[in-house]
């Protein structure tokens, strides 16, 4: 239990299901061979802690946060542009990681201190209108970050796919670069998911609750709100561009649409709400179920969409076709926050019936 | 301060000027930067028409916002909704668009604006009550519910009317300037000013010259005891709901036609600026969104005069520094 910050799932069916991800999930390279299968493995752990960290700020301190991709893209970009200017060597990638994280970290520290102090709705619009400008900002400055088009770069030898590290006739599996790149994600996404969770089991992530429940009450009992919801945001920053670091080394690639657009933000807050505010698990389940939808159910409505086509019905094929994938999202997000605003993992917890939790 | 006679007349709360006074002051401290006084005017009557749709947008957020605690991050949804519906008007009627006759032009205009207003304020109703009405007084509820009503409408324009940029060409009457002097003035700005203005007082005589406008500033103040008075309060903030999407619907027919297109991410970009604006004004004030309102558009069109590459940056800039000075915005609404 010591690993799980003895927060433990809680759940005979929440705990086989994790097993089951989370197994299926180191198997990947071996069990399902294909690019698809590892892309959507490694997307499904990115999101995984990316997600996590956001419920920090969301399901554990209850302040809706529109600027997460803002320090997802953060990080990606930085190591973009760090191996496109410097080449694909280890020392562009440290250099990074160590701007990558300070910058995001500043900037999460300044919204919060500006922001945090006023009512909590405040925060919400501020991070809203400057994760926009940021957006703008990233795609204008196309010096930099190559506007629209984004930053492609090679990464160092020893992650590349070419590289062999352990040849097919040893194990009957060949391992490369690419494999290895995948297994650097899944452990470090892992590590950062542990460590979330030690931190919300922490008397410090007590008082983010205290003050998620009636900050008046937190602040009368003598802590100090605006430092603790502070934090918290540096802190879910900080994972957040980490997450962007790793996408952006799976993808070796930064753009705006893989790591800054609003779109992202609006799957992070449909994969909390899916899986459970305030749970970090639900982080897992929620990633997990949303991106194998994405993948698998978006060629589907391509599918339906042409039939409904062929079949001559009216408004259908629209309405149907993958890239209004988004309006079924919308829906599916509006009815799970009405109607499951515990999400999977407190479903799971409570058996269904009670609706415990379900206003703050 | 003494004990008050029975006779004395209630003390008058106390005007606060230093907000009105800002625009009228970064409007004069702009003549010598930009230099010559024609480009000084032009730009400053386009601040004041780009601030005036940006008002008619955000007013019916700030409203439902003060009224009803509510904070609809959805609202832009109905600015694109107006400005689509429009269309269903002005691309039938082309023709008489681009008659150049003012009245004829109108005539088509008119009828396209009160369809929008009459639509938005339609699916304000629905979104009142199918989004709304079950999160009264939950905050996190609210925003993560009004953002999905938002990604709903936007998918659903795109469903209906596809992806593609549709051109909306302003009726030809509008089009050109006024040209006094060596100052020149585009009509359509000076029509958008009026209607803005309008608007603005229109606003202003109901919410404190009528009984409804009494109600509605009492329920900012205390819901409890307008209720606890007997007034059916769900009614009074669906109709200030609906009469601020009206009011969005309004605002995206004329943006719209300021830019001649649209396209449904239009609401994403104005969603952002009437957050801003509203934020500047003080939630829930309508004298603090106008000012903000016009204040965004002089910083936008100055700054994109004197240093176009700040004006990225430059809303973010003016909300640190208005928040600096006033934490709650310009005019702190009392209760929040």
């Amino acid at each position: 239990m010591m690993i799980l910050s003895g927060d433990p799932p809680r759940s005979r069916v929440l705990t086989l299901l994790l097993v089951v991800i989370i197994l299926a999930l180191a198997a990947t390279p071996f069990l399902f061979p294909g690019a698809k299968a590892l892309n959507v493995a490694a997307k499904i752990c990115v999101f995984a802690a990316l997600v996590a960290s956001y419920d920090l700020l969301l399901g554990y301190t209850g302040s809706v946060s529109f600027a997460h991709t803002m320090f997802y893209g953060i990080g990606s970009y930085a190591i973009a542009i760090a191996l496109y200017g410097m080449g694909p060597n280890w020392a562009a990638v440290a250099t990074g990681i160590v701007t990558g994280l300070p910058l995001a970290a500043l900037l999460a520290l300044a919204i919060g201190l500006f922001s945090l102090r006023v009512a909590a709705i405040f925060f919400a619009m501020i991070t809203l209108a400057v994760a926009s400008a940021f957006q703008v900002l990233a795609s204008q400055l196309s010096w930099l970050t190559g506007g629209e088009d984004g930053r492609s770069f090679q990464l160092p030898e020893l992650l590349r796919p070419g590289t062999v590290l352990i040849s097919k006739n040893l194990f009957g599996f060949e391992i490369n670069g690419r494999i290895l790149t995948f297994y650097l994600v899944f452990a470090i996404s892992g590590l950062m998911i542990l460590a979330l969770l030690r931190v919300v089991n922490s008397p410090f992530g007590r008082v983010l609750q205290a003050i998620r429940e009636n900050r008046f009450r937190a602040e009368a009992l003598g802590f100090r709100t605006v430092f603790h919801l502070t934090y918290a945001n540096c802190l879910a920053a900080l994972v957040a561009a980490s997450a962007g670091i790793l996408n952006a080394l799976w993808l070796r690639y930064a753009g705006p649409d893989t790591s800054l657009s609003f779109s992202i933000m609006l799957d992070i807050l449909l994969m909390v709400v899916i899986g459970g505010m305030g749970t970090i698990y639900g982080a897992i389940i929620g990633a997990t179920i949303f991106i194998l939808a994405q993948n698998y159910l978006q060629s589907l409505m391509g599918v339906a969409s042409k039939a409904a086509d062929e079949a001559g019905l009216p408004l259908l094929p629209g309405l149907l076709h993958p890239d209004r994938w988004l309006l079924w999202l919308g829906l599916l997000f509006i009815a799970s926050v009405y109607f499951f605003p515990t999400g999977v993992v407190g479903r799971l917890r409570h058996g269904g019936g009670k609706s415990e939790g379900a206003s703050h | 301060m003494t004990d008050l006679a029975a006779t004395d007349p209630l003390p008058k709360p106390k005007r606060d000027l230093a907000p009105i006074l800002l625009p009228v002051a970064l409007a004069l401290l702009m003549i010598p930067l930009i230099g010559s006084t024609s480009s000084w005017l032009t730009l400053t009557v386009a601040s004041l028409a780009m601030g005036m749709m940006i008002f008619i947008m955000a007013s019916g957020l700030t409203l439902v916002f003060g009224l009803m605690d509510v904070l609809n991050f959805g609202h832009g949804a109905f600015i694109a909704v107006g400005a689509y519906v429009a269309t269903l008007v002005l691309a039938p009627f082309a023709a008489s668009i681009q008659a150049d006759s003012l009245w004829t032009n109108l005539a088509v205009l008119a009828p396209a604006a009160l369809l929008s207003m009459a639509v938005s304020g339609a699916l304000g109703l629905v979104v009142e009550r199918v989004l709304i009405l079950p999160v009264y007084g939950q905050h996190l509820k609210q925003i993560l519910m009004t953002t999905g009503g938002l990604i709903v409408a936007e998918q659903t324009l795109y469903a209906l009317w596809g992806p593609q940029i549709i051109p909306m060409p302003l009726p030809a009457s509008l089009r050109g300037s006024f040209i006094i002097g060596d100052v020149a003035i585009a009509k359509y700005r000076v029509l958008a000013m009026l209607i803005g203005l309008g608007v603005f007082i229109a606003i202003q005589l109901v919410l404190n010259r009528t009984k409804l406008g009494l109600l509605i500033r009492a329920g900012v103040e205390s819901r409890e005891m307008v209720e606890a008075l007997g007034y059916r309060i769900r009614r009074l903030f669906l109709g200030v709901f609906m009469t601020g999407s009206a009011l969005a619907g309004l605002g995206g027919v004329m943006w719209a036609l300021y830019r001649e297109q649209v396209h449904a991410s239009m609401s994403d970009d104005l969603t952002v600026l009437i957050f801003i604006v509203v934020i500047i004004g003080g939630l829930g004030s309508i004298g603090g969104c106008f000012i903000g309102a016009i204040l965004v558009a002089m910083v936008a069109n100055y700054g994109g005069f004197l240093v176009p590459k700040l004006a990225l940056v430059s809303n973010i800039l003016l909300m640190v520094a208005i928040l600096m000075w006033r934490p709650r915005g310009l005019y702190a609404v009392t209760s929040r």
